[in-house]
């Protein structure tokens, strides 16, 4: 923002003042983010910069925290770091069974929810769907409604699937899904579906519906019109959708307090142990990884973004 | 049937000059019915295309929020349990004398609750109402295991003299039917005297009606902060030239897109008693060692978190407002002579409230719902609404309780939403 070649000495004080206000609160948005990167290489114990780190003295460093992250519920963790001892990590180490278990469960729930919601997605944006507003309102609910209030009901409805069954009269007998991975997919699932749901109908407002038809006319079944010419056009729109759903459950830690098992414990959650109990700076570190991971996902969908509205021909932004 | 308002129909009929027929199809059908059919048949193959992911939300989330909400007017923990005193009550109305029959089923329920094992639901039921008869049953209940010789009413004193209460009475009468609406009247703070009256409950025990006061009152001041804060920032990523303002962007979406528990926990390593910012302000000479501020695990923490975890859902509706403003306008009314201030107030800032309402709808919408960081960062002071719920939920298992909690505050929410729809509409949420 250029200032007017009119502007008055008052306005341009004003305008160095306002761009100071802006340099300020952008430091407000990112400053505790970066701030967590050095600390989490702490020699010591402690949340904040010691005489050594301010002198960037090499002794006040060190990678101690991400070794923890490692060792932290390992059987052995004192043998000599052979192939034996890296099993041990994989078996035992209770970060990486977290990491583990985000992932298993993040890219299941992620398939769900980008099938599903693609699929929808391309029914809401056609202009003959009936209802178009109240269904788009149920299908994005998830994302409203407080978490508290979809795990509270996730958590009676999981520990007995089959009782609403009971108020037609049956009795099926089935197991829980409480406690299972199963369970907790698909929570995340429903949880991911809005965001799936508004990326790719945002992709598919710039879509020419001529070319389907052009596709159709040209002898395509529908089956090869979507793969050949809607899916190609969409791709971009889709897998940032999938990125959210995936955040989202990667991120996700009301639902797995309430639903998931021992079994189930994610990253979140036992970041949610740590900063509860006694927090250390493995946390930090655990942090700062997570902070990287972030920033490739936003790179990624950065770059989606732009290749989308190149492919379907809307000025980029 | 031909259309006589359809311009092409009234042509063909006048070039079939005498008989006019009706439209048709190549095969001979009516045109108009060829039509309706082939939009049912285009409504249905949309709906096809929705109904799955349909079908999963409503049985993965609607149903159990409504199972759940269930709960709220439906506890048969006593009732079912305890049929012959639900019986007595329902025979005699409110006020009647407790007599020896009363005290004959009583002693009679508790003992086949002990033997069923269930007497432990039972007292759970009660104890919701009245604190600490939990107890009351389960060890009555051991000593029920053989009926003790009438009268009665003697015998359930001499085990326990808690058993003649009046307010346990009416307790039992309020919980022998299975369907209530007290566990609303509990979450609004109202509770029922001995003849079946509403009342408020006592002065020390009323949380609710102020933790509702709380969440409402935080969230509009987070909402505020946000728009204080986001509103700058806003405008100026809207007016600045695009590579640079996708440069700062990256700003705002980097939060946005980092995890809710690293935010949360960069908070407490900032704002803790021995952390980075009490030690900045000691280095300053702003304050002493020795008066270290407490920011964290109270209020202020719960503020100053979420308004900044909640800051990246005010500047982008803003922002995407703020890029569709035109600057002529502004420079329009800077040459008609306006200030630079009258012609922001006038003519720029009106532009942008529907970007204001789109954020602000949404942060506080989502505010009020918020969890994580009231609970990890909030100590006592800073405790929302959704704190309760989940503290009912896990500690004191009043699930009734915090069904009838989250469906005052589902209540308020979906208001919102809609009023959102109707502004805003759903369609124009945008993700980064």
């Amino acid at each position: 923002m250029a200032l007017p070649t009119y502007a008055s000495p008052l306005e341009r004080v004003w305008h160095y003042t306002y761009l100071v206000i802006c340099f300020a609160i952008f430091f407000f948005l990112i400053a505790p983010i970066i701030v967590i990167i050095p600390l989490s290489f702490n020699a010591e114990p402690y949340f904040t910069f010691t005489p050594k780190m301010r002198a960037l003295d090499p002794d006040g460093f060190s990678l101690r925290w991400y070794d923890n992250l490692l060792t932290f519920g390992m059987a052995q963790p004192d043998y000599p770091r052979d192939a034996n001892w890296w099993a041990d990590v994989w078996r035992n180490s209770k970060w990486v069974n977290a990491a583990k278990n985000s992932f298993i469960i993040g890219v299941f729930a992620t398939i769900i929810a980008t099938v599903l919601g693609t699929l929808a997605a391309l029914g809401l944006s056609r202009p003959e769907m009936p209802a178009r507003r109240a269904i788009m309102a149920i299908l994005i609910s998830p994302m409203i409604v407080p978490l508290i209030i979809t795990a509270t009901g996730m958590f009676f409805f999981y520990s007995n699937p089959c009782a609403p069954l009971a108020w037609i009269g049956l009795e099926p007998a089935c197991g829980r899904l409480a406690g299972t991975y199963l369970g907790v997919i698909l929570a995340h699932a429903t949880l991911g579906v809005p965001f799936v749901i508004i990326t790719v109908t945002a992709t598919l407002v710039g879509f020419d519906r001529s070319l389907s038809r052009a596709a159709a006319s040209l002898g395509a079944n529908p089956r090869t019109t979507f793969f050949k010419v809607i899916m190609p056009l969409i791709l971009p729109g889709v897998i940032s959708g999938a990125l959210f759903a995936f955040v989202t459950s990667f991120d996700e830690v009301v639902a797995v307090l309430f639903i998931a098992g021992p079994d189930q414990q994610t990253i979140p959650r036992q970041m949610w142990n740590g900063i509860r109990e006694q927090i250390s700076p493995a946390i930090l570190a655990v942090a700062t990884l997570l902070v990287f991971f972030s920033i490739a996902l936003l790179t990624v969908v950065e770059l989606l973004r732009r290749r989308g509205e190149r492919l379907r021909g809307v000025t980029p932004s | 049937m031909a259309n006589a308002l359809d311009p092409h129909a009234a042509i063909v009929v006048q070039a079939s000059a005498a008989t006019p027929a009706p439209l048709t199809t190549a095969d001979g059908q009516p045109l108009t019915r060829a039509l309706a059919r082939s939009q049912r048949v285009a409504r249905r193959r949309a709906f096809m295309l929705v109904l799955p992911l349909l079908a999963f939300i409503l049985v993965t989330f609607a149903l159990p929020i409504g199972q759940m909400l269930g709960r709220s007017v439906h506890n048969d923990g006593y009732s079912a349990n305890m049929s012959r005193m639900a019986a007595w009550f329902a025979a005699n109305p409110p006020g009647t004398e407790r007599e020896e029959a009363a005290f004959e089923a009583l002693a009679r329920d508790i003992s086949d609750a002990a033997a069923a094992r269930t007497i432990g639901i039972v007292g759970t039921r009660i104890n919701y109402d009245v604190p600490g008869t939990r107890s009351l049953f389960t060890s009555s209940g051991r000593q029920l295991r053989e009926l003790p010789d009438p009268p009665f009413r003697k015998a359930m004193v001499e085990i326990n003299p808690q058993w003649d209460n009046d307010r346990l009475w009416v307790a039992m009468r309020s919980a022998s039917t299975a369907v209530t609406g007290n566990f609303y009247l509990a979450a609004v703070d109202r509770t029922r005297n001995e003849d079946g009256a509403v009342m408020r409950v006592a002065e020390n025990q009323r949380v609710y009606l102020m933790l509702f006061w709380r969440t409402f009152m935080l969230s509009l001041l987070i909402t505020g902060l946000t728009f204080v804060l986001g509103f700058p920032i806003a405008h100026l990523l809207a007016t600045l030239p695009t590579r640079r303002s996708n440069l700062l962007m990256i700003l705002v979406l980097l939060p946005f897109w980092t995890s809710l528990l690293v935010r949360t926990t960069a908070w407490i390593v900032l704002l803790q008693q021995q952390g980075v910012v009490n030690d900045i302000l000691v280095w300053l000479g702003v304050i002493g060692n020795g008066q270290r501020l407490q920011m964290i695990y109270n209020q202020t923490g719960t503020i100053v978190a979420m308004t900044h975890i909640l800051l990246p859902f005010m500047v982008l509706p803003l922002y995407s407002v703020m890029r569709t403003i035109n600057p002529s306008y502004v420079r329009a009314a800077r040459s008609l002579g306006a200030t630079s201030w009258t012609a922001f107030r006038r003519v720029y800032f009106p532009q942008t409230l529907p970007g204001f309402g789109a954020g602000a709808l949404l942060v506080f919408i989502l505010a009020v719902g918020y969890y994580i960081t009231p609970a990890l960062v909030g100590g006592s002071s800073g405790q929302l609404i959704s704190n309760m719920i989940a503290v009912h939920m896990t500690d004191t298992l009043n699930w009734s309780l915090a069904a009838a909690l989250a469906a005052l505050l589902l209540a308020g929410v979906l208001a919102l939403y809609w009023i959102y729809d109707r502004l805003v509409g759903i369609d124009n949420l945008k993700l980064g």
